[in-house]
């Protein structure tokens, strides 16, 4: 949205009412140059102060120097999807002022460099010039430290203007430098002066302030990779192979470090979970194949390069029926894509990976409490059912802070599903193959690497195999095997997380959706039905189609399915299980490798709508 | 007859109770005179004399003929027979569940040198403890007759005209990426390559074993270096060698100078009686030098080309629990109720 100036109110009449608790700043700074710590400060502080919050970080994909955005979003009511339109800009990068400047609302608020050069093409914005290198240079900070704590200026400038409170501002750095003093005190003082500066230099013009609230209470902030991570550890996580990928390398990283804290043995003081970074992509998958299939719990995170790597492995594992759990934190592809970009691409390819007939459980968690559930749960579903289970999670739950619900314990017992040592497997006796099925689901009792009876081994392989895991190229043997594999999953469909359905009384139409793209979704559903229209919301957490989607599907006119992806691959997945509605599922697609906005989904919404009448 | 049969077996049987037969795999159903046949059988002599308890073995595979042996030894023990060049990972997963088991891995020359010579160099950097043999016979058995990257430079192969290619040498190949006991035997050697299944099984490491294993229906000519014949005309043994297991007494003749005992890490010795030359298989400079020599000689170097047990096994490199990680209960793998407030508080 480009404002212009002609169509702009005067500045005096705007600034007379205040906005109060309600806008987005978006920082504009150079990747590389530690901004990553300014914003952080700024939106912890924010969420100190019971105001609710979220930042989003879009980024480039470079270590130094290209441009990057951090987008931190205010909303008393919570609403914290991304926005278009930046009512407040913070200029720090001269290569993006003249674009920065441009893409603000009417009536908008610039911080800037003061030593950006470049001319402000428009009038109708409050402007708050920094002295930023100024300010860095009469600090007595060393200089290898300098460009990074100039970005400290404006979080004491910005600060000061919106009435942010300072001492919340000095937590989040006491969280940020994890108590130490020296870097806490390094950057208060830039960040205190420039507060100070403000007051004695700036007058504040602007209609925007924060206040304090309580909308923060029983939330914490987080991003969904840590979430992911240390569900996974509570879900008794023994083994993981990786290797590094943007956006999923945090999720292995944080349980490097989470690990010598919640993962060790209290009896022994041993480690009870490996994590291996792998050559590549194509041997963690092997790893961990080979770890779920001697009894460890284990998984890989990786994203779309990695997860095309994956595909021969995962086939293997659905038919050898191996446990093993995938996050795919997706980016933007095909190919290497836009490796900072989010995008849920990936699940056409996640859903049937393999040759041959594969279809495997997929799990979508729509929040960041819910990567820390799925973390978990993902084990025991796996383990159950002895197949992969992949997770798709997306560049924006994985690497960005979202505020979410605490994360809860587990509310039950380990599911380690039907395993036999020496005691179950003798009480078993003959009746025992590893891919006999005794009690008709579907699901066959495996014995593990370790087990000491003499009939307990078997030789698990890729090739057609009978009851008993040996080479068959008997037809009825091929044809009952890969039926049951249907059967075991399809089968026990009820064992997956279910959908969550909101609905409005009388609705006629829907949206479908999963993932990232809730908040986004929630947001518009509110202003469509301020618009008078009656939307229900069905938010997908697994495939295969479960029948309470299937039901709902049938109880709409008309179903919106929107996705991050060009082509519908929900909407596809869908239309093919559910085939009887097929012309009742509209897909909408959002492709721009960003984050969906409410604004995108009502505009849409109401012109297919329209169309409609 | 039954009785007969039970009768005998009862009479052979190893300290720990079980006879030949307990170690014994399905019909083969490779090719008669398949070299692979003849190492299967090694690995069965070995572990019945070694009195390893088959349970306490996982096997595992790539893809191609080597692949299919683990199916013909060892039919009381877990095996795995995973993807084509991906042996090496799935082993090194799968070893974690249980660090105490032995793993034995089957390869061929397709299999580790070609599409696998990733996860080979990368399973011997990081020094799994496992026996990683390579059933090298410079040809795709299984596709019928294709040149693979151990073919001799020159080799001519009915349907594929001459191989314009320098062949890969695995042996180099393990030694370069820092193997920690790298041995070369000849499937036609059977009393050779069973003592180095037991010195590989002893061994506290990766340990590699490069066994040219002739392919009989599609590399087997006189002048190629993957044949029985070729084979039998230039091995040249770097030293004769023998197993003693831990508590044994040494039982060889031999005069002074004339033999070098490498001490395994679980008291066994390598008893390695001189030949023609001296030979220190510790002197990894040395073990360069005579594959190099071999190479250029045109003769196939056997014996334990290098051996070095000073290095951290993968395994060492984690603080792992005495009990093996796939038996430990919930209450040891979950972190207990009270912690839940202690995450939450660390987020923010």
């Amino acid at each position: 949205m480009i404002g212009n100036k002609t169509e702009t109110n005067p500045i005096g009449s705007r600034a007379a009412e205040k906005v109060v608790n309600n806008f987005s700043i978006t920082v504009a700074t150079v990747n590389g140059s530690g901004s990553q710590t300014s914003n952080l400060t700024l939106m912890r502080a924010l969420f100190k102060m019971g105001i609710p919050v979220s930042g989003k970080n879009i980024f480039p994909s470079n270590i130094q120097g290209l441009p990057t955005w951090y987008t931190i979003r205010v909303n008393e009511d919570g609403y914290l999807a991304r926005c278009e339109g930046q009512e407040i800009a913070v200029a720090m990068n001269p290569a993006t002022f003249m674009k920065d400047v441009e893409g603000m609302v009417p009536g908008g608020v610039l911080f800037f460099d003061d030593s950006i050069k470049s001319p402000v093409s428009r009038q109708d914005l409050h402007l708050y010039p920094m002295p930023i290198k100024q300010m860095v240079r009469d600090s007595d900070a060393p200089a290898n430290i300098r460009d990074y704590l100039a970005n400290m200026v404006y979080v004491g400038v910005v600060a000061n203007i919106l009435a942010i409170d300072m001492e919340r501002v000095y937590q989040a750095l006491e969280f940020h430098f994890k108590g130490k003093q020296k870097p806490i005190d390094l950057n208060w003082n830039i960040v205190k002066n420039a507060y100070d500066w403000a007051s004695n230099n700036l007058q504040k013009t602007d209609p925007y302030i924060v206040k304090p609230s309580n909308k923060t209470d029983g939330y914490i902030m987080a991003d969904g990779n840590t979430a992911a991570a240390l569900g996974a550890l509570y879900g008794g996580l023994q083994f993981a192979a990786w290797y590094p990928i943007t956006p999923a390398t945090s999720l292995a990283e944080t349980l490097h470090e989470y690990i010598p804290v919640f993962r060790k043995d209290p009896v022994t003081g041993k480690n009870t979970c490996v994590v291996l970074q792998a050559e590549d992509e194509l041997a963690a998958i092997g790893m961990v194949v080979g770890a779920g299939w001697s009894g460890l719990r284990a998984m890989t995170s990786t994203s779309g390069p990695g997860f095309s790597l994956m595909v021969e492995y995962v086939g293997l594992a659905y038919f050898a029926e191996v446990p093993v759990v995938i996050w795919d934190i997706q980016r933007i592809g095909p190919s290497t894509g836009l490796p900072t970009r989010t995008s849920q691409g990936d699940l056409r390819l996640a859903y049937t990976m393999g040759h041959g007939d594969t279809k495997h459980v997929i799990l979508f968690p729509g929040s960041v409490t819910e990567c820390f559930e799925f973390g978990w749960k993902a084990f025991d579903i796996a383990e159950r059912l002895q197949t992969p289970v992949i997770v798709l999670s997306d560049l924006d739950f994985g690497m960005n802070q979202w505020m979410t619900k605490p994360f809860e314990y587990p509310d039950r017992p380990m599911d380690r599903g039907k395993v036999l040592w020496e005691e179950e497997l003798k009480q078993l006796g003959e009746k025992w193959g590893r891919y006999v099925d005794i009690d008709g689901d579907g699901i066959t009792y495996r014995t593990l690497p370790g087990n000491k009876l003499p009939n307990a081994a078997y030789f698990a392989r890729g090739t057609g195999h009978n009851e008993h895991a040996q080479y068959s190229e008997e037809p009825e043997d091929w044809e009952n095997n890969l039926l049951r594999l249907r059967r075991k999953i399809e089968g026990n469909v009820a064992l997956l997380p279910k959908p969550v359905i909101t609905s409005t009384r009388a609705a006629n139409i829907s949206i479908i959706s999963y993932g990232s793209t809730t908040a986004a979704i929630e947001e518009a559903l509110t202003s469509l039905s301020q618009q008078g229209y009656k939307i229900d919301h069905l938010r997908m957490r697994s495939l295969p189609t479960a029948p309470e989607v299937m039901e709902f599907v049938r109880s709409h006119e008309r179903n919106y399915v929107i996705e991050l992806n060009r082509d519908g691959q929900l909407h596809q997945i869908l239309r093919l299980e559910i085939p009887d509605c097929s012309m009742k599922l509209i897909s909408l697609s959002h492709l721009d490798g960003l984050p969906l906005t409410a604004g995108w989904v009502v505009d849409h919404i109401i012109a297919e709508e329209e169309q409609q009448k | 007859m039954t009785d007969q049969i039970a009768q005998t077996s009862r009479a052979q049987v190893n300290l720990v109770g079980l006879t030949k037969n307990d170690y014994r795999g399905n019909p083969s159903s490779l090719c008669q005179g398949c070299g692979h046949n003849s190492i299967s059988s090694q690995i069965i002599a070995a572990c019945y004399e070694l009195n390893i308890v088959p349970e306490n073995v996982i096997k595992f595979s790539g893809i191609g003929c080597s692949s299919k042996s683990p199916f013909y030894f060892l039919n009381r023990s877990f095996g795995f027979n995973g993807l084509h060049g991906r042996m090496p990972s799935l082993a090194t997963g799968a070893l974690f569940g249980n660090i105490s088991l032995k793993g034995i891995g089957l390869s061929g020359d397709g299999d580790t040198a070609s599409i696998g010579m990733g996860q080979f160099k990368h399973i011997v950097r990081r020094n799994v403890p496992m026996v990683y043999i390579v059933e090298n016979n410079g040809v795709y058995g299984l596709t019928k007759g294709q040149f693979s990257a151990t073919a001799d430079e020159g080799l001519e192969l009915k349907k594929q005209g001459t191989n314009p290619y320098l062949p890969v040498d695995i042996a180099w190949e393990a030694l370069v990426g820092h193997a920690t006991f790298v041995a070369r035997s000849f499937a036609g050697d059977p009393k050779q390559v069973k003592e180095l299944i037991k010195a590989a099984l002893s061994h506290k490491g990766i340990a590699m074993l490069d066994i040219i294993s002739p392919c009989v229906t599609f590399n087997n000519q006189d002048n190629t270096s993957h044949s029985y014949s070729w084979g039998k005309e230039h091995e040249v043994a770097l030293h004769d060698l023998s197993y003693v297991p831990p508590a044994e007494e040494i039982m060889i003749d031999y005069e002074d100078g004339q033999i070098k005992e490498v001490t395994m890490h679980d008291g066994s010795m390598v008893i390695l009686k001189k030949l023609d030359r001296d030979y220190d298989p510790t002197n990894r400079t040395e073990a360069f030098r005579v594959l190099e020599e071999s190479n250029k000689d045109c003769c196939l170097i056997t014996g334990l080309i290098y051996i070095n047990q000073s290095l951290p096994t993968l395994f060492d490199l984690y603080n792992l629990p005495d009990e093996p990680l796939n038996r430990l209960s919930e209450e040891r793998l979950r972190p207990p109720r009270e912690t839940i407030d202690k995450v939450n508080a660390m987020m923010f």
